[in-house]
């Protein structure tokens, strides 16, 4: 019996290897193209480089320089840092008192805010560019305000849902203590909220970091961010130089992996926290 | 004290509701006006009535579009969910390195549509030319393409949404479904499936809805080619409002139906979830 359970873990175990590998096969894949010259790739992208086919680290020179990719990155992460951060801050501050100010006007802006959610992104596309354009806002300080709006959705409803369970004794004991609705909400409720501030920002930092069309709309005929640049590398009439599209996505994911691998505990019980919920 | 919350309104509730008013609110309210008119900006609209529905509905482009996205969204549902629930029974069922193949499992997830797209166009591609094809010489292979990627995406994120599933089933259970001599696949059936079946609804949608509105991986893997027949509805959309002038009120119009099709699920859901909580 026991013989028969370890020979079940080993087969378990050399099939997880097996599939990890073929997870894993296409990064290492653009990895192992990246160093190979533009004209080598498309037709052998399994072959590794050898002497004729290495170009050392020309494609990530020429990608570079073809994309921008320095701005665009700067770009990128101005604009996740930033758009993350004011919505964490504003949108944990309109959950917490739509829920304690009960009344016809919150309780319809709660509502508003959750139908917001299901509304897909082409719904609003066009007229949101039209409108950003009219407000001045279509540069990547008034795009931070977009994602604000845009993701508000959501972030009201999750922070709103953790509202709900925090006691009201504790506001009252801070309040009567002397403290304004200022110094309670941040001295008091804002560390309370911590777990699902941090679900709201890594799903939020998912969002902003890889958006593509957004930007591409409201900021895109002067600004690119990252997923901007890497389509921007597919000029016009579909020829890619595929030396820098490998580089460039190399560079595109390094990020995202340190990331992950930093934060990876808090990102997966972030993500199914909020899969949950939402 | 609800008194005293209200007068910082302003700090509070102001910011988000101004940029919420300027994000949504007004883009969403023009959207459905605007669908009902005729525009290039939105200043020059004229009233025309259900013609861009009309137009919308009699367009072959749009009607493909929409095929396509139930096609691929009925099929790559279920292969991304039979796949994830068995790879975190695996997980839950093996013992060594569990922690590190869920992470790699995961981390495709985290990368954007575009990047997605342009790394399995490259090793598509790369398998198609010994046959002598390429991705866009034949819809079928940027079905089956886009199925492919969207697996690799997003496997590892219901896998985890099943594995926390599956750890909440009680081990009394499992082990007194046993003594009574229920086979493993009993088990599997009878026990494990039904207890999980808040993860599987959760799943279904999040890939569901995933699936139904894809436009950065349709654009990046094939934009659409051969000849739109790989085109889904958001890039559909897309295309009639930015590539043919004059017709702006036709893809306004395509948004709405998109939208009220995305809500459909979107109540569907909320309705099987709530039911699902009653009976739990």
């Amino acid at each position: 019996m026991q013989q028969k359970a370890r020979i079940q873990n080993v087969v378990i175990f050399i099939i997880m290897l097996a599939l990890a590998v073929l997870f894993l096969s296409p990064i290492f894949i653009v990895l192992m193209n990246s160093f190979k010259g533009k004209f080598f790739i498309s037709d052998a992208p399994f072959k590794l480089p050898d002497s004729t086919t290495f170009v050392k680290l020309e494609n990530y020179t020429s990608g570079i320089e073809k994309t921008g990719f320095i701005n665009a990155f700067g770009l990128s992460l101005f604009i996740t840092v930033f758009s993350v951060g004011v919505i964490v801050l504003f949108t944990s501050m309109t959950a917490w008192y739509i829920t304690r100010v009960k009344g016809k006007f919150t309780n319809t802006l709660y509502y508003v805010f959750v139908f917001s959610m299901i509304v897909p992104f082409q719904m609003v596309m066009f007229t949101m560019s039209k409108v950003a354009n009219m407000t001045y806002i279509d540069n990547p300080i008034g795009i931070i305000l977009i994602y604000l709006g845009f993701g508000s959705g959501l972030s009201v409803f999750l922070f709103s849902g953790f509202v709900k369970s925090i006691p009201l004794e504790i506001e009252e004991a801070v309040m009567i203590d002397g403290c304004n609705p200022v110094q309670s909400f941040f001295k008091v409720v804002l560390p309370i909220l911590k777990p699902i501030a941090i679900t709201v920002a890594i799903l939020n930092v998912m969002w902003v970091w890889n958006d593509y069309l957004l930007p591409l709309l409201v900021i895109g005929s002067e600004w690119k961010t990252i997923p901007i640049a890497i389509q921007y590398l597919k000029g016009g009439y579909g020829s890619i130089d595929m030396g820098a599209m490998m580089a460039m996505l190399v560079l595109a994911i390094v990020p995202i992996v340190i990331f992950f691998l930093t934060c990876q505990k808090y990102i997966i019980e972030g993500v199914v926290a909020g899969a949950v919920k939402g | 004290m609800q008194r005293s919350i209200k007068k910082y309104f302003p700090l509070f509730a102001l910011p988000t509701i101004l940029a919420f008013t300027i994000a949504f609110v007004i883009p969403f309210i023009l959207g459905v006006y605007l669908s009902f008119t005729e525009f290039t900006t939105v200043n020059n609209a004229k009233w025309v009535g259900f013609s861009n529905y009309i137009k919308a509905f009699s367009n072959k482009e749009f009607l493909d579009a929409l095929w396509f996205t139930v096609k691929f969204t009925v099929v790559n549902v279920i292969t991304i969910n039979v796949l994830a629930f068995t790879f975190a029974l695996l997980l839950t069922r093996g013992k060594k390195g569990t922690n590190v193949f869920r992470t790699i499992f995961f981390m495709p997830n985290l990368i954007g549509g575009i990047v997605l797209g342009y790394i399995w166009q490259l090793i598509i591609n790369g398998v198609l030319y010994k046959f002598e094809a390429t991705l866009t010489s034949d819809a079928k292979y940027g079905f089956w393409g886009l199925i492919v990627l969207m697996c690799w995406q997003l496997i590892g994120y219901m896998m985890i949404i099943y594995i926390a599933g599956i750890q909440n089933v009680s081990k009394d259970v499992i082990e007194a479904a046993k003594i009574d001599g229920c086979t493993r696949f009993g088990i599997l059936r009878n026990v494990t499936i039904p207890l999980v079946m808040p993860s599987i609804t959760i799943c279904l949608f999040l890939s569901l809805s995933n699936s139904f509105k894809l436009f950065d991986q349709n654009l990046a893997l094939t934009a659409g080619a051969p000849a739109k027949q790989t085109t889904m509805l958001a890039l559909d959309i897309y295309n009639t409002f930015y590539g043919r002038v004059g017709y702006e009120g036709v893809g306004q119009a395509k948004a709405v139906v998109f939208f009220i099709l995305v809500a459909l699920i979107a109540l569907i859901q909320l309705k099987m979830t709530r039911s699902k909580e009653v009976e739990n």
